[in-house]
C-alpha cells in the first residue's frame, strides 16, 4: 500500500508523537497508515532506515547529520522535515558525587554545579581515576550538551573526564555498578536510576540550552522526494499529535498508551512525570516541577531551524577533532528542511516562521516574532553561559568556544 | 607477485570471530554453524557487563552481533574511537555489497569486520551467519506454531465437550456442528471453538 508509512523508534518518552499520531487516529485522518518498529539501539534504527525496513525514523538529531556526512559509514543523505522535540534529558550523578557538587532540594545551578564538579574532576584525575560519564550515543544531543556544559565550566572532555556510550536501558545499572559516575540520558531512564537509588538528578539539559534540539524525524532524501505528499500528510498528523500531547488534560491517557509493551514497555507513572515536566530528583523525595523540561509543540518547536543543524555541526567538528569545513557545514545545514515543514502546514493555523535560521541563544526574555498567522511569542532560548550562536559566523563561534 | 587465494589462506593466522548475543541459545546455534569452518577461532559473549573489555582482549577480526542488542551503539563507539585495538574495526560496508548487508539486516545480524580483511575470507562467514540466524528464527517460529497448534487442540476439545454436555451430542456430532458453523461463517474451526469456549465462560460455565 502506497500510503503505509513505517517509522522506527527507540523506547523513549520523546518517541511520543509518532506513537500518538497512530493511536489517536491523527495519521489515519490524514490518510496515512502508520506502522511503528521498535528497536533497542540507534545503530539498528539507522540500519533499518538505510536498508528500507523503515521509511522514517525517530532519531537523535546529530546522527542524521553524521549519516549525511558519512561519519563511520559511507555517506547517505538524510532529510529532516520535522523536529520531534526539544530537550527532555537530564544529568544524573552517583549519589555520593551529587552530594559533593549539588545542594539537595532541587535542580542545581549549572555554573555552581560545574564549578564544584571541576574540583572533583581534578582530584580524580590526579588520583589516576578520572570521572566517567555515560551518554546515549556518540552522535547525540546528550553528548554535545554534556560536553558544552563541562567545557564551559573549565572541565575538558576527553582530557579531564572521559565520556563513553551507555545504552539507555543500562544507564541505571552502569551508575549502580560504578561503571560511570554520571549519565546524560532521556526519560524515563533518569527516573529509573533515581528509583533504583543509583543516583540523583542534578540538572536538566534545558538548563544548559533552554531550547536545544533533541530528536528529529529523519528520512532518506530520495524517499522524501518520492513520497513528498505523504510525508507532508504525516507532518500534519505529527503536529496534531503534538498539540494533543502538550495538553495537560491528556497526560494520563498518553502516559498509559506510551507505557504499553509494544511502545516503551515501562511505568506509566514515571512516563507521566516526564510528560508533565515533573522530576523526582532523589528517591523518596517529592517531584519538582521544571517547566518545559520536555518541549514538543509551543513556539513552533517542531520547525527544523537550519541554525540548529549548523549548531550541531559546529559541535561535531569541535569534539571530533575534524577540521571545520564550510562544505560539510553546508551539507549539514541542508539536512534540516524547513521548506517541507512550511509547505505541509501552509494555510493552517500553526505559526510558520518566516525565517529559516535564527541566532540561537539570543533571546533573554519573551519576544514577539511575526508569522503569516500572526505574532508568535518566543521565550528565552539562552545557553547557560550566555554565548550566542550566530549561524552567519560558524568559524568565529567555534574559535570563541573554550 | 600474485598468490592463489588458497595458498594465501594457508599462511594466514586463524580468523578470530566474536559472537555477541544475549540469547545463549541463538549464540550456540551460530557457533555450531561456524565451527564447521576451517581456520577460525570462535568466541561467544553473552554477558553485557565488561563487553568492551572482553572485545579488547579477544581482538577479533570479525564481530557478529544481533540487531536487537542494545549494546550496539556502545560497541560502535568503541570501534570508532578505541586506541586499545591496534587495528581499526569498521562495519562491513563494502559498498558493492549492499545485498549482503540487506540480507544481514533481514536476518537480524550485524557484523563488524577488521578494515582491509580480504573479502573472500569474510563473505563465507557472513553468509553462514545469516543462514544460521535465519535457521534460528525458523526454529523459534516453528516452536511458536507448534505451541499454537497445541493450544488450538486443547480449545477444540473443550468446545466439543461443552457441546456434548449441553446438547447431548456425541463427539463426532459435536465436531460436525463446529465444522458446519466454521464453513457457514467462513472462519477457521479453531476460531469457532474459541468463540464457543468464550461464550460458555461468559454465560457462567467453567
Amino acid at each position: 500500500m502506497a500510503l503505509d508509512f513505517t517509522i522506527g523508534f527507540l523506547p523513549l518518552v520523546d518517541a511520543c508523537l509518532p506513537i500518538l499520531a497512530r493511536e489517536h487516529g491523527f495519521a489515519e485522518a490524514e490518510g496515512v497508515a502508520l506502522r511503528l518498529v521498535r528497536d533497542m539501539s540507534w545503530a539498528t534504527v539507522l540500519d533499518r532506515l538505510l536498508y528500507g525496513h523503515s521509511d522514517a525514523a525517530h532519531m537523535v538529531a546529530p546522527l542524521a547529520i553524521a549519516t549525511t556526512l558519512g561519519r563511520g559509514r559511507p555517506p547517505v543523505p538524510l532529510a529532516v522535515p520535522f523536529v520531534l522535540g526539544l530537550n527532555g534529558n537530564a544529568i544524573t550523578l552517583r549519589t555520593d558525587l551529587a552530594d559533593r557538587v549539588c545542594p539537595a532540594g532541587g535542580l542545581g545551578n549549572p555554573k555552581a554545579v560545574g564549578a564544584a564538579l571541576r574540583v572533583v574532576a581534578a582530584e580524580r584525575l590526579a588520583a589516576g581515576q578520572p570521572l566517567r560519564f555515560g551518554v546515549v550515543h556518540r552522535y547525540s544531543s546528550h553528548n554535545y550538551m554534556l560536553r558544552y556544559w563541562l567545557a564551559a565550566c573549565g572541565i575538558r572532555p576527553d582530557i579531564d573526564v572521559s565520556i563513553t556510550t551507555v545504552a539507555p536501558p543500562f544507564c541505571a545499572d552502569a551508575l549502580e555498578a560504578g561503571e560511570v559516575d554520571g549519565i546524560c540520558v532521556g526519560e524515563p531512564w533518569n527516573s529509573v536510576a533515581v528509583e533504583h537509588g543509583a543516583g540523583r538528578i542534578v540538572l536538566a539539559t534545558a538548563q544548559i540550552w533552554r531550547r536545544g534540539v533533541e530528536k528529529v524525524l529523519a528520512l532518506r532524501e530520495p524517499v522524501l522526494n518520492e513520497r513528498r505528499d505523504q510525508v507532508e500528510a504525516l507532518l500534519r498528523a505529527l503536529v496534531a499529535a503534538a498539540r494533543h500531547f502538550v495538553d495537560p488534560a491528556n497526560a494520563e491517557t498518553n502516559a498509559v498508551i506510551l507505557a504499553r509493551p509494544e511502545y516503551l514497555d515501562g511505568s506509566a507513572a514515571l512516563i507521566q512525570r516526564a510528560i508533565t515536566d515533573r522530576l523526582l530528583l532523589v528517591r523518596g523525595g517529592q517531584p519538582v516541577h521544571f517547566p518545559d523540561f520536555m518541549f514538543q509543540y509551543r513556539e513552533a518547536a517542531n520547525f527544523p531551524w537550519v541554525s540548529q543543524a549548523e549548531w550541531l555541526y559546529t559541535q561535531m567538528a569541535r569534539w571530533e577533532g575534524t577540521p571545520f569545513s564550510s562544505e560539510e557545514a553546508a551539507k549539514a545545514a541542508r539536512v534540516f528542511r524547513p521548506d517541507v515543514y512550511r509547505s505541509a502546514l501552509m494555510g493552517g493555523a500553526e505559526p510558520l516562521p518566516g525565517a529559516s535560521s535564527k541566532v540561537e541563544g539570543s533571546l533573554a526574555g519573551i519576544t514577539a516574532v511575526g508569522t503569516p498567522q500572526g505574532r508568535m511569542m518566543l521565550e528565552s532560548n539562552r545557553f547557560f553561559d550566555g554565548v550566542e550562536f550566530d549561524p552567519n559566523d560558524l568559524e568565529g563561534y567555534l574559535a570563541r568556544l573554550p | 607477485m600474485k598468490v592463489a587465494p588458497g595458498i594465501a589462506a594457508l599462511h594466514n593466522p586463524p580468523m578470530r570471530i566474536a559472537i555477541i548475543d544475549e540469547s545463549a541459545g541463538r549464540a550456540a546455534v551460530i557457533h555450531e554453524g561456524l565451527a564447521a569452518l576451517d581456520d577460525c577461532e570462535i568466541f561467544v559473549i553473552t554477558e553485557r557487563r565488561g563487553l568492551v573489555a572482553r572485545i579488547g582482549e579477544i581482538a577479533p577480526d570479525i564481530v557478529l552481533m544481533d540487531l536487537g542488542n542494545p549494546s550496539r551503539d556502545m560497541l560502535e563507539e568503541y570501534f570508532a574511537v578505541s586506541r586499545a585495538v591496534s587495528r581499526p574495526i569498521a562495519m562491513f560496508v563494502d559498498e558493492s555489497d549492499d545485498d549482503a548487508i540487506a540480507a544481514s539486516i533481514d536476518a537480524g545480524v550485524s557484523s563488524y569486520v577488521v578494515d582491509g580483511l580480504a573479502s573472500h575470507r569474510i563473505r563465507p562467514i557472513l553468509d553462514l551467519a545469516v543462514r544460521r540466524f535465519n535457521a534460528f528464527a525458523r526454529l523459534e517460529s516453528d516452536l511458536a506454531e507448534a505451541k499454537g497448534k497445541l493450544a488450538e487442540r486443547v480449545t477444540l476439545d473443550r468446545a466439543k465437550r461443552i457441546l456434548m454436555d449441553s446438547r447431548g451430542l456425541t463427539e463426532p456430532q459435536a465436531y460436525a456442528a463446529l465444522r458446519k458453523a466454521a464453513m457457514n461463517q467462513g472462519r477457521r474451526i479453531a476460531d469457532i471453538a474459541e468463540a464457543v469456549v468464550t461464550a460458555h465462560q461468559l454465560i457462567g460455565g467453567r
